[in-house]
C-alpha cells in the first residue's frame, strides 16, 4: 500500500503566517498574490502516477518534509567562479537575503536601466513590476512548486534595459543557500524593452556539497520587439537538493532570446522552460548541457510555443550521463493554426558513459498550421570508440580524452555563449564537477 | 522526387479494384439484413459472457479467462490522461457483443456459405482472389467466420489456418500455450475487453522450416449497426519457419459509431520470420482500438506494415517484444487522416536480449481537418548489449487546418546501444506543384502525385495489388482537398 505523503509536508500554515508577516512594507497586490498562490499551493496535489507532465520521473524523490522554510540567513563565502567574472553588476543572495551588491555603472543608471533587488522594485517600481511579475507561467505541471515559490519567495532580482539601450558586459545574480535543510526561492525577472540588449548570469550554489535542502527559482524574460536577451545560467546545487526551475520566455516581434542552461547539482532537478513567441521575427534558442553523476535525476521538459507567424525557435538539450545518474527531456513544439511559416526544431542528445545510466526522451510535436518546417531529433549512444583510439593512440591518458571528447561533445553549446569570462566560468565549473 | 513520366496520375480509365483489400469505401459501403441466429443483446454482464461461452460449447477454462477479463475490464479506467477525450464518447453498453448466424464450424466451399452472406463477399471479390494467388482466406462476418479455406499444398506443409473459435476445439494444447502471452489481458482495457468477449479472428501454426510462399490472407467486416466486432488473432511461426499473413477489414457507414477491437498476438520462434501487412479502412464512424504485438525470439524478425485509412479514431501502435538475442523488429506505417478522423498510431518495441535490433518507420498524411499523431515506446533495459534503434516519422500536412503531432518515449539504458530518432512535419512544396502545374498537370493531380510520391517507398513495401489500391484511394481521399 502506498504511504500517504503529506502534499504540504513542512510548508504548514504556521511557517505561510510567519512568512506574510515579516513582507512590512510592500504593495498590497504583492501580499494578495502570495495569499492566491498559497491557496493552489496547498490544494494541488503531488504528481501522481497518472500525470503525464511527470512520466519517468521518480515521484517518490518528490517529497517535501524535513525542510526549515525559514532558513536563516547567513552570511555568504562566495564561491570564485561568482567574484571574479566581470560585470556590469551583481546581486548576491544568501538564504534569500541580500549578501552582497554590485552597484550599477553610473551611465547606465542614468539612461534608465534598472537592476535592484525586488524588494526595493517593488516599491520604487511597483507599477513596472507588476505589469510582467509572474505574468507567465510554464504550465508544464510543476504548478504546484511554482505556487509554492510565489507564496515564500522573500527577494530576487529585477532587471529592466530601457529601449535602445545596451547594457554591454552581463549582469551577474548569485544565490547561495547554507544549512542542513535550508530552502530558497530565487527569482529573477527581466524586461528588455524594444531594441534593448544584455546579458545575465546567473548562478545557483550551495555552501554544502551535500546538504539536504531545496529550492524552487523562477526566472522569466521579457523581450520587446527588435530587444536581444541572452540568459547564461549554471545549477551547482547541493548533491541532495531537490530543485524545481521555472522559466518562461516571451519573445515579441523581431526579438532574439537565448537562454542558456548548465545543470550540475541537486539530487533530484527538474527544470521547466516554456518560449513563447508572439510576434512575427521572434526567435527563441533554448540551450543546456548536464552532467549527471551518481543518482542524480535531471528532469527537464520544455515547450516551444509559436504563436504568430515567422516565428523560429530553436532547442539543443545535451546531457552526458555518468554512473546510474537519469535524465528525462521531454519536449514539445507547439504550432497555432495562425503560425503559418514557423521554423522549429528541437533536439535531444544524450552521450552514456556508463552502463547503468538511464537516458528517456520524449521529443513531441503538436502542429496545427500546414506551412511551417518542424522537426526533432533524440539521439542517444556512446563515446565514438574511434575518437577515443586516435586520442589515446597519441598518449593522452584515457580520463583526459574522455574529458575532451566530452567538451567536444558539449562545444556546439558551450560556443554560443557571447563574453569570454562567462565561457571560461562555465567550462571551470563543468571540470570542476568532472573530477569529483 | 522524380517529376511525373508516367500516365499513373491521371485517372483516366478505373484502376483495377482490389475489393479483398477492402479499400474503396464505395464498393463496401452496404450492409444486409442478415437475421442472425445468435445475439447476445446489447450491454456487457457476466450473462453476455455465460451467453457467448454457451454458444461457442467452449472448455470452463475459456469461460474462466473471459469472467476473469470483464472484471479487469470494468477495473480499468480509459487511458485519457494520455489518450484523446474522445474515447469517452463510446457508450460500452449500448454496443452488441456477439452476432452470428451459426456459424459454428466454418463451411468449407463457397456453395454451403448462406446466400446474403456469399453475396456480401462476393461483392467484395473474395472468391475471384482465392483463384488467383492466395493461399487461403479466412473472411470473417460479423462475429464468427463464414467461410474458410486453405489450398491443399499449404496444408500439406503442415500449416494449420482456422479460425481461433476453431483452433481453441482443435489445438487447444498448441493455442492456450501462447493465448495471452504475449498480451496479457491486463495489458490495457481494450485488450481486456477482447479478452472478454472475443470471437473469431486467425489461427495460424507454420511448423518447423517451413516458408510459405504466399500470403495468406484474411479479411474482416462489419455489418450490423452498433456491433463491436472482437477478433482474436494467433500466429505461430516455429524455428526457421517464414510467414506473410494479410488482413483488410471493411464495414458499412452507419449512423451511430460501432467498435472494433481486436487483439493479434505473434509468435516467431528462433529464426523465423513473419510479416504481418494490414490495410484499414473501416467506416468513418468505427472506433478502432486495436492491441497487437510480437514476440520474437532469437535471430527472428518480426516485421508489421500498418495502413491506416479508414475509421472514426484508430488507436493501434504495433509492437515488437525481442525476446532472443539478435532478434528483429520493424514497423512500417502509413497513416492517412481526412475530415473527422484520428489516426493515433505508432509503435512499441521492447528490448529484452543483447544485440536486438528495431526499426520505426511511420508516415502520415493530414487531409482537411484530420489529425495523425506518432505515438511510440522504444526501451533498451540496462543488463542489455549492443541494442539499436532507428525511428523516423514524417508528416505531411494538406491544408492549413489540417494537424499532426508526435509523442515518441525512449528509455536508453548503459552505454552500448543506440537509439535514434527523428522527426519532421512538412507541407508540400510549392515549387513541385508549380513544376507539375507547368507540364500540365491540374493543381489537384499534381498534389495526388506529391502524395503519392511522398509514400511510396513505404507503399513498395505492400504486395503489389495493394500497393495499386493504395495509390488509388490516397488519390480518392485526396480529392477535393485542393482549391
Amino acid at each position: 500500500m502506498p504511504e500517504t505523503i503529506s502534499p504540504t509536508g513542512s510548508f504548514t500554515p504556521d511557517v505561510f503566517a510567519q512568512h506574510l508577516a515579516a513582507q512590512t512594507g510592500l504593495p498590497d497586490w504583492w501580499l494578495d498574490a502570495k495569499r492566491t498562490a498559497w491557496a493552489q499551493f496547498q490544494a494541488s496535489p503531488l504528481p501522481t502516477i497518472r500525470d503525464e507532465a511527470w512520466r519517468f520521473s521518480t515521484r517518490s524523490g518528490i517529497k517535501l518534509d524535513g525542510y526549515a522554510p525559514a532558513s536563516a540567513s547567513a552570511s555568504a563565502q562566495l564561491p570564485a567562479h561568482a567574484s571574479d567574472l566581470p560585470c556590469a553588476a551583481r546581486l548576491v543572495f544568501s538564504n534569500n537575503a541580500l549578501a552582497q551588491r554590485t552597484a550599477l555603472a553610473a551611465d547606465l543608471a542614468a539612461r534608465g536601466v534598472i537592476v535592484e533587488p525586488l524588494r526595493d522594485a517593488l516599491v520604487k517600481h511597483g507599477d513596472l513590476v507588476r505589469r510582467y511579475l509572474n505574468q507567465q507561467h510554464t504550465n508544464l505541471g510543476a504548478d504546484k512548486f511554482r505556487a509554492l515559490h510565489t507564496a515564500l519567495a522573500h527577494d530576487g532580482v529585477f532587471i529592466y534595459v530601457p529601449a535602445g539601450v545596451e547594457v554591454p558586459t552581463p549582469i551577474a545574480v548569485v544565490h547561495q543557500v547554507t544549512g542542513a535543510g535550508a530552502t530558497v526561492f530565487p527569482h529573477t525577472l527581466v524586461v528588455a524593452e524594444a531594441n534593448a540588449r544584455a546579458t545575465i548570469a546567473e548562478f545557483f550554489t550551495s555552501a554544502e556539497a551535500d546538504a539536504v535542502q531545496l529550492a524552487s527559482g523562477v526566472n522569466d524574460l521579457f523581450a520587446g520587439p527588435g530587444a536581444q536577451l541572452n540568459y547564461i545560467a549554471a545549477q551547482a546545487w547541493s548533491s541532495q537538493t531537490l530543485a524545481f526551475q521555472h522559466n518562461a520566455i516571451t519573445a515579441d516581434r523581431d526579438a532574439r532570446i537565448l537562454a542558456l542552461n548548465v545543470h550540475l547539482g541537486g539530487r533530484q532537478a527538474r527544470h521547466e522552460s516554456h518560449s513563447r513567441l508572439i510576434g512575427p521575427g521572434a526567435h527563441s534558442e533554448m540551450l543546456a548541457l548536464t552532467v549527471a553523476q551518481g543518482t542524480q535525476e535531471f528532469d527537464h521538459r520544455t515547450l516551444q510555443t509559436h504563436q504568430a507567424p515567422h516565428t523560429s525557435s530553436n532547442l539543443l538539450y545535451k546531457n552526458a550521463l555518468l554512473d546510474s545518474a537519469r535524465t528525462i527531456f521531454s519536449g514539445l513544439i507547439v504550432v497555432e493554426p495562425d503560425a503559418q511559416k514557423t521554423d522549429a526544431y528541437q533536439s535531444n542528445r544524450n552521450l552514456m558513459l556508463s552502463d547503468t545510466a538511464e537516458a528517456n526522451s520524449l521529443p513531441g510535436l503538436e502542429i496545427q498550421a500546414n506551412d511551417v518546417r518542424c522537426s526533432h531529433g533524440a539521439t542517444t549512444s556512446r563515446i565514438d570508440p574511434e575518437q577515443e583510439f586516435y586520442l589515446l593512440a597519441r598518449g593522452i591518458p584515457k580520463a583526459q580524452a574522455a574529458e575532451l571528447l566530452l567538451f567536444g561533445f558539449f562545444e556546439k553549446v558551450l560556443g554560443q555563449i557571447p563574453h569570454e569570462g562567462l565561457y571560461q566560468t562555465i567550462r571551470t565549473l563543468i571540470q570542476t564537477k568532472l573530477k569529483k | 522526387m522524380k517529376p511525373p513520366s508516367e500516365p499513373e496520375a491521371t485517372p483516366a480509365a478505373p484502376a483495377p479494384v482490389n475489393p479483398l483489400a477492402g479499400l474503396d469505401q464505395s464498393v463496401s459501403d452496404f450492409s444486409y439484413d442478415v437475421k442472425y441466429d445468435y445475439d447476445a443483446g446489447t450491454g456487457l454482464t457476466p450473462a453476455t459472457i455465460d451467453y457467448i461461452s454457451s454458444v461457442k460449447k467452449e472448455a470452463a477454462w475459456i469461460r474462466e479467462f473471459r469472467h476473469h477479463a470483464l472484471k479487469v475490464f470494468e477495473s480499468k479506467p480509459l487511458p485519457t490522461h494520455w489518450a484523446t477525450k474522445d474515447l469517452e464518447t463510446l457508450d460500452f453498453s449500448k454496443i452488441r457483443y456477439y452476432l452470428s448466424q451459426g456459424a459454428q464450424k466454418p463451411k468449407r466451399t463457397w456453395e454451403e456459405v448462406p446466400d446474403d452472406i456469399k453475396r456480401t463477399f462476393e461483392r467484395l471479390g473474395v472468391p475471384e482472389h482465392e483463384r488467383k494467388f492466395l493461399a487461403g482466406v479466412d473472411a470473417q462476418f460479423d462475429s464468427e467466420s463464414a467461410y474458410s479455406s486453405i489450398k491443399e499444398v499449404v496444408a500439406k506443409q503442415g500449416v494449420i489456418f482456422m479460425n481461433s473459435t476453431e483452433a481453441l476445439r482443435e489445438h487447444p494444447d498448441l493455442f492456450r500455450k501462447w493465448f495471452g502471452k504475449v498480451i496479457p489481458t491486463s495489458d490495457n482495457k481494450f485488450s481486456a475487453l477482447n479478452s472478454a468477449v472475443f470471437s473469431g479472428g486467425s489461427f495460424i501454426y507454420v511448423p518447423p522450416g517451413v516458408k510459405v510462399a504466399h500470403p495468406l490472407q484474411a479479411y474482416f467486416r462489419i455489418n450490423a449497426e452498433n456491433f463491436g466486432q472482437f477478433e482474436r488473432t494467433l500466429i505461430i511461426v516455429d524455428e526457421g519457419a517464414e510467414l506473410t499473413y494479410m488482413e483488410g477489414c471493411t464495414a458499412p457507414k452507419f449512423s451511430t459509431s460501432t467498435l472494433h477491437s481486436a487483439v493479434v498476438e505473434l509468435v516467431a520462434m528462433k529464426d523465423a520470420k513473419i510479416q504481418y501487412i494490414t490495410v484499414q479502412n473501416w467506416a468513418p464512424n468505427v472506433y478502432n482500438l486495436v492491441t497487437k504485438r510480437g514476440l520474437a525470439h532469437e535471430n527472428a524478425e518480426i516485421k508489421w506494415i500498418d495502413c491506416n485509412i479508414g475509421s472514426h479514431l484508430t488507436m493501434k501502435y504495433p509492437g515488437v517484444v525481442l525476446k532472443g538475442r539478435k532478434a528483429r523488429g520493424e514497423v512500417v506505417s502509413i497513416a492517412l487522416a481526412n475530415d473527422g478522423q484520428h489516426q493515433d498510431t505508432g509503435a512499441k518495441m521492447i528490448h529484452l536480449a543483447d544485440e536486438t535490433t528495431s526499426t520505426i518507420i511511420s508516415k502520415s498524411i493530414s487531409v482537411g481537418q484530420g489529425r495523425s499523431t506518432y505515438r511510440g515506446v522504444v526501451r533498451i533495459p540496462k543488463h542489455l548489449k549492443g541494442c539499436k534503434n532507428n525511428t523516423e516519422c514524417d508528416a505531411l500536412l494538406i491544408n492549413t487546418n489540417s494537424r499532426t503531432d508526435t509523442y515518441p518515449a525512449i528509455t536508453v539504458q548503459g552505454q552500448t546501444h543506440a537509439a535514434q530518432h527523428e522527426a519532421s512535419v512538412s507541407k508540400v512544396s510549392e515549387e513541385m506543384i508549380f513544376y507539375m502545374q507547368q507540364r500540365g498537370l491540374t493543381e489537384a493531380q499534381a498534389m495526388s502525385l506529391a502524395v503519392n510520391g511522398f509514400v511510396n517507398d513505404l507503399v513498395r513495401q505492400f504486395p503489389m495489388e495493394y500497393s495499386v489500391e493504395l495509390k488509388r484511394l490516397i488519390d480518392l481521399e485526396m480529392e477535393g482537398s485542393v482549391g
